[in-house]
C-alpha cells in the first residue's frame, strides 16, 4: 500500500463510484460502504492505487459504487482473481468484497488458501445470512433452523463458523464488524488494510428484504466488541472461543492479529522489484541463450 | 536400410526400472551427432510397475512421426520380451539380461543379444545396473566408439559424484566389450553431422514459447499430461523473472491467470481436458471483460478421467463450446512441438490486440514426445504487440497527471465503442483510468447492463463491438495451405498433431505409386471456410484423418463448410498412428472397400 504524496487528501465523496448503489434502502451493505469509502480517505490512499474485486451476488456489486479500480467477477473466485492481480501489481491495495454465499461457500476453497498463502489483501465479507440476488436461499451462515426458500421446513444444515475457519487456515489478521457499527468498521478496515498479510472482516450485514431472523435489532442487542472485554489479539485460543459465542453475545472486534508473518509476495524472489506488469516483455540475449544450452 | 540412415530402439521394462535414463543418454549421444530424434513413450498411469514402452527413432533426415519399425530392442524384464519379441523382424537385434530374462521364439533374422549382468558387473547390487550394461551394448552394436558413451555419462552423472560417474562407465565398458566380442553390429555406420541439435519435448516447447512471448504470470494445477509444461516454467522461473503459482484447483488457476492479465501481465496456463472443464467459466469472464490470456489444452483419452497417459484428439468440441454465449476467442491446434513453441508468441499478440482469450489445444503425443531441433530454429526473440495498451497516465489540465478523485474522472471510457471495435485498454495502478470491469454486460461506462436498467440497444452494440473487433484482428491469421502436389490423386485433412505421420504415410504412399498431399489444418477460430473450401473443391478425394471416434473435426469442417469427404480413418485406442495405418486405411479406401478405416494397434502397450 502507497500513499501519494501529491494532491489534496480526499474526502469520502471522492471514492463514491459512477453509479450509486442499487441495494434495497436499509441494506446492510450502505454502511460497508461508507466505512470503507471513508477508511480509504482517512488513509490518504488514491483511487487508482486501489484495485476492488468481487464475485456475485449483491454485496458483490460493491465495486461499481466505488471510485477505484476494480473487477466484478464470477460467483466464488473473486480471492483467485485478487491473488493473480495482486502477483501481476503488488503494489495495488486489493480489497476484496463480496458475500457470505459468495465466500464462504462456492468461494470457500479460495477463502482456505488465499489465507494459508497470506496474500496480502483485505477480504470483506458482508455476511448476511442469507442469499439475497436470487432472492432468499440458504447461506452457509444460516441458522440451523432456519426457514428460507430452499430450506421451507428448516434448515438441517451447522453454519460454518468464518471467523474460526480464518484463524485455523492461517489468516494474519481476522476481525469481525457490525454495519450498523460505522465508527467501529472504519477503523477496523483501517487496519485491516494497513496490514501486511491476509485481513479478513466478516461484517454482519443485514438483509431488510430476506433475512427477518437476523436483523438490526438482532445484533444491536447481543453485539459487545472485543476491545471492551479487554481481549488479547494474539491470542488465537481464546479468539476461537470468543468466536464461537453465538447466544446472547456476538462479539464483533479484532480477534486475531500477526504481524510480521512473510506474505505470498514477500516469498516470492520474483517480484521484488517494480510489478510484473509493468515490467519490459521478452527474453534477454542471455536468458535465451541458458534456455538452449540447457537442451543440448 | 538403402540409402539413408533411419534406426528405431525401443526400451522396454516397468515403471520404476529406469527407463528415462538410458533414454535420456541416446537422446544426447545422437543430437550430439547431429541427428535427428523423435521419441514416443508409452506408459501407464502408475509410479511402479506396468510397462513402460520408449521407442526412439534417430535419423539423419528429418523425423515427424515415431515410425513403424523397430531395429533394435531393449528388455529390462520379461514382460517386455514376452510381448514384443514377435515384432523383431529379420536383422534387429534384441538385448536381455540372460540372468533374469528368459527369450521367447525369435522371428528368422533377429538376433538375439543376451547379456550375463551379473558376470559383467561383479554381482552389483544395483537395480538399474543392467540399463547402463545395455548401453554399453547398444554402443558397441552401432560400432560407435566407446568414448562417446563415456562422454555423455560422465556429463549425466556428473552431478551425483565422481563414484558414480566411475561406476557407470565401469560396467558401461564392461558391456561394451561383452558385446564386440559376442555380438555382430550392425552393419550401417551412424552418421556424423556437423551440427549439434538440441533436445526438447512438447511441453517444454510451449513453455519455452511463453517466455519468449513475455509471459511473466503462469499458473497451473498439475495434470498429466500437461506438468510438463509447469514444471519447466517453475525451474526457470528466478532466472527468466516469471511468477510461477501452482494454483489450488484449475478454477483457481484460469481466474488467477485472468486477474493477472487484467493486471497487465501475459499470463497463461495449462491442463488437460478434465481441468479444462473446470476453467469454462472463466473463458467466458475473459471474452466479456475483454481480457486478453492464453489457455493451454493438452489433450488426452477421455471421456472423464478416461486414460491419462495416452493420446486423444477428443476436446475439439469441448474447446469449441467451453463457456456459455457468444463470446471472442482464438483457437489453434499446433502440429508439432516447434509450431507450438512459434504459436504462444503469436497467439499473444492476437489476443493481446483483440483483448479476448486463446485457447491452444496440445496433445500427449506432442507435448510429452521428445524430439530434437535445430537450435537456429528456435526464434527467442519474437515480436511482441500488446495492441492497443495505455501504459502512461492520463494528462490532466496543465498537462500535469489527472486525479479521478471526484466522480467525474478523466472520462475514460474502458469499452469505448470505436471503428475497430477495439477499446483502448488502461491497466490498474494508471493514475487517471480508474474504472471497473464486470463479468455482467456493461456499457462503454462499465455501468452494468443488468441490473437497473437494461437497455436492448446497448446491450446490441457492446455485443457487435466484440465482434467487430476479433473479426479485424482474425482476418490477419493466414489460411492453411495444402502440402504436396495440387494434382494428387488423394487429399488427406488433419488437424494438429497428426501433420507429422500423415507426411510420412504420402512419402510410403508415393513409394507404393499413389500420390497424396495433406491439407493440415492448425487454426480451428478462425477457421478459413473459404479458403478451406476452394482447397477441397478441387480435390479428387479426400479423406479426414483424426484420433478419435467421433470424427470431431470432420463435423467441425462440414458445420463451417457443409463439405463431406470421402472417408475417415480414425484411431480412438490411446495409441497414435504409425504410417502404415494411414498407408493401409488410404489404400483400403481407394480400392473402395470402406469409406471408415479404423487400424488395429499392434504393439501392446
Amino acid at each position: 500500500m502507497t500513499i501519494s504524496a501529491n494532491a489534496a487528501t480526499l474526502t469520502a465523496r471522492d471514492f463514491k463510484g459512477k453509479v450509486g448503489p442499487d441495494w434495497c434502502p436499509g441494506c446492510g451493505d450502505f454502511g460497508v460502504l461508507n466505512a470503507l469509502q471513508k477508511a480509504c480517505a482517512e488513509l490518504g490512499l488514491r483511487p487508482h492505487e486501489i484495485l476492488t474485486v468481487s464475485g456475485i451476488g449483491c454485496s458483490s456489486n460493491f465495486p461499481g459504487f466505488f471510485n477505484a479500480y476494480g473487477m466484478h467477477s464470477l460467483h466464488g473466485r473473486a480471492l483467485a482473481v485478487a491473488t493473480g492481480a495482486k502477483m501481476a501489481n503488488h503494489e495495488l491495495t486489493v480489497v476484496v468484497t463480496g458475500g457470505d454465499g459468495d465466500g464462504y461457500g462456492i468461494g470457500g476453497n479460495h477463502f482456505t488458501h488465499a489465507a494459508r498463502r497470506n496474500v496480502d489483501l483485505t477480504y470483506l465479507v458482508m455476511n448476511n445470512q442469507i442469499y439475497g440476488l436470487t432472492t432468499g436461499q440458504l447461506s452457509p451462515t444460516s441458522s440451523e433452523g432456519m426457514r428460507t426458500k430452499s430450506t421451507p421446513f428448516g434448515s438441517v444444515e451447522r453454519p460454518i463458523n468464518p471467523t474460526t475457519a480464518a484463524i485455523m487456515n492461517g489468516a494474519t489478521f481476522v476481525a469481525r464488524g457490525f454495519s450498523g457499527h460505522g465508527k467501529h468498521l472504519v477503523e477496523l478496515m483501517k487496519r485491516a488494510i494497513q496490514h501486511r498479510g491476509f485481513a479478513h472482516i466478516d461484517i454482519f450485514s443485514p438483509c431488510v428484504t430476506f433475512n427477518h431472523d437476523n436483523d438490526y435489532p438482532f445484533f444491536r442487542e447481543r453485539i459487545k466488541t472485543l476491545e471492551d472485554e479487554g481481549h488479547d489479539p494474539g491470542d488465537w485460543k481464546a479468539a476461537c472461543e470468543k468466536a464461537m459465542a453465538w447466544g446472547d453475545t456476538i462479539y464483533t472486534g479484532l480477534f486475531f492479529e500477526l504481524e510480521g508473518r512473510e506474505t505470498l509476495g514477500d516469498q516470492e524472489p520474483v517480484l521484488e522489484g517494480p510489478p510484473l506488469a509493468q515490467r519490459p516483455l521478452g527474453l534477454s540475449e542471455e536468458q535465451a541463450n541458458g534456455i538452449l544450452a540447457r537442451m543440448m | 536400410m538403402a540409402g539413408n540412415f533411419d534406426l528405431s530402439i525401443a526400451i522396454g521394462g516397468a515403471a520404476g526400472q529406469g527407463i528415462a535414463t538410458p533414454g535420456n543418454i541416446l537422446a544426447r549421444i545422437f543430437v550430439r551427432r547431429g541427428l535427428n530424434f523423435h521419441a514416443y513413450n508409452a506408459y501407464q498411469s502408475i509410479i511402479r510397475g506396468g510397462h513402460i514402452f520408449l521407442t526412439i527413432r534417430i535419423s539423419d533426415r528429418e523425423l515427424h512421426n515415431h515410425g513403424d519399425k523397430l531395429d533394435l530392442l531393449v528388455c529390462l524384464n520379461q514382460d517386455t520380451m514376452n510381448r514384443h519379441l514377435t515384432h523383431m523382424g529379420a536383422g534387429s537385434r534384441v538385448i536381455y539380461n540372460s540372468n533374469t530374462i528368459k527369450p521367447g521364439e525369435a522371428a528368422e533374422g533377429a538376433v538375439l543379444c543376451p547379456m550375463p549382468v551379473a558376470e559383467l558387473t561383479d554381482n552389483s547390487k544395483n537395480r538399474l545396473v543392467q540399463n547402463t550394461v545395455a548401453l554399453g551394448v547398444i554402443t558397441a552394436l552401432l560400432g560407435l566408439d566407446f568414448k562417446v558413451l563415456e562422454d555423455t555419462l560422465t556429463l549425466q552423472f556428473k552431478r551425483k559424484g565422481q563414484e558414480v560417474v566411475d561406476e557407470n562407465v565401469g560396467v558401461a565398458r564392461a558391456g561394451f566389450s561383452f558385446a564386440q566380442e559376442n555380438f555382430e553390429p550392425f552393419s550401417f555406420p551412424v552418421p556424423l553431422n556437423e551440427k549439434p541439435l538440441a533436445v526438447w519435448t512438447g511441453n517444454e516447447a510451449l513453455a519455452m514459447g511463453g517466455a519468449a512471448a513475455g509471459v511473466k504470470f503462469y499458473c497451473a494445477y498439475p495434470m498429466s499430461p500437461s506438468s510438463g509444461v509447469l514444471h519447466w516454467m517453475a525451474k526457470n522461473a528466478r532466472e527468466l523473472g516469471i511468477l510461477v503459482r501452482q494454483g489450488e484447483s484449475e478454477i483457481a488457476v484460469a481466474n488467477m491467470t485472468i486477474g493477472a492479465a487484467h493486471t497487465g501481465a501475459r499470463a497463461m496456463c495449462a491442463t488437460s481436458g478434465g481441468g479444462f472443464a473446470l476453467m469454462t467459466e472463466a473463458l467466458g469472464m475473459a471474452g466479456m471483460m475483454e481480457v486478453p490470456a492464453v489457455f493451454i489444452n493438452v489433450m488426452r483419452a477421455g471421456p472423464s478421467t478416461g486414460v491419462p497417459t495416452k493420446t486423444e484428439q477428443g476436446d475439439l468440441w469441448q474447446a469449441l463450446g467451453a463457456s456459455q454465449g457468444d463470446y471472442e476467442r482464438f483457437i489453434v491446434a499446433p502440429k508439432n512441438a516447434l509450431d507450438a513453441f512459434r504459436t504462444v508468441p503469436k497467439l499473444f499478440n492476437l489476443v493481446d490486440r483483440a483483448q479476448c482469450p486463446g485457447i491452444i489445444i496440445s496433445d500427449l503425443l506432442i507435448s510429452e514426445g521428445t524430439f530434437s531441433v535445430d537450435p537456429d530454429d528456435i526464434d527467442m526473440h519474437p515480436e511482441i504487440d500488446r495492441g492497443e495498451l495505455i501504459t502512461e497516465a492520463a494528462p490532466g489540465e496543465d498537462g500535469a497527471p489527472a486525479d479521478p478523485g471526484t466522480r467525474e474522472g478523466s472520462g475514460y471510457q474502458r469499452y469505448l465503442n470505436t471503428e475497430s471495435g477495439i477499446s483502448p485498454r488502461a491497466i490498474p495502478g494508471l493514475e487517471g483510468y480508474a474504472h471497473v470491469v464486470a463479468s455482467d454486460e456493461h456499457d462503454e461506462d462499465v455501468v452494468l447492463i443488468s441490473d437497473e436498467f437494461t437497455n436492448p440497444h446497448k446491450r446490441r452494440l457492446m455485443v457487435e463491438k466484440r465482434a467487430r473487433k476479433f473479426r479485424g484482428v482474425a482476418a490477419e491469421v493466414p489460411p492453411p495451405q495444402l502440402e504436396g502436389p495440387a494434382e494428387a490423386e488423394v487429399t488427406l485433412i488433419g488437424w494438429g498433431s497428426t501433420y507429422g505421420v500423415i507426411k510420412e504415410a504420402i512419402e510410403q504412399l508415393k513409394e507404393r505409386g499413389v500420390t497424396a498431399n495433406q491439407l493440415a489444418i492448425t487454426w480451428i477460430v478462425p477457421f478459413h471456410a473459404e479458403a478451406v473450401s476452394g482447397i477441397l473443391s478441387r480435390a479428387r478425394k479426400t479423406i479426414i484423418i483424426e484420433n478419435n471416434y467421433s470424427g470431431q473435426f470432420a463435423r467441425y469442417l462440414r458445420s463451417e463448410t457443409g463439405f463431406k469427404p470421402n472417408g475417415y480413418i480414425r484411431k480412438y485406442d490411446g495409441e497414435p498412428f504409425m504410417p502404415h495405418h494411414i498407408v493401409e486405411g488410404v489404400l483400403e479406401q481407394l480400392a473402395g472397400r470402406a469409406d471408415l478405416y479404423v487400424p488395429h494397434q499392434e504393439i501392446l502397450v
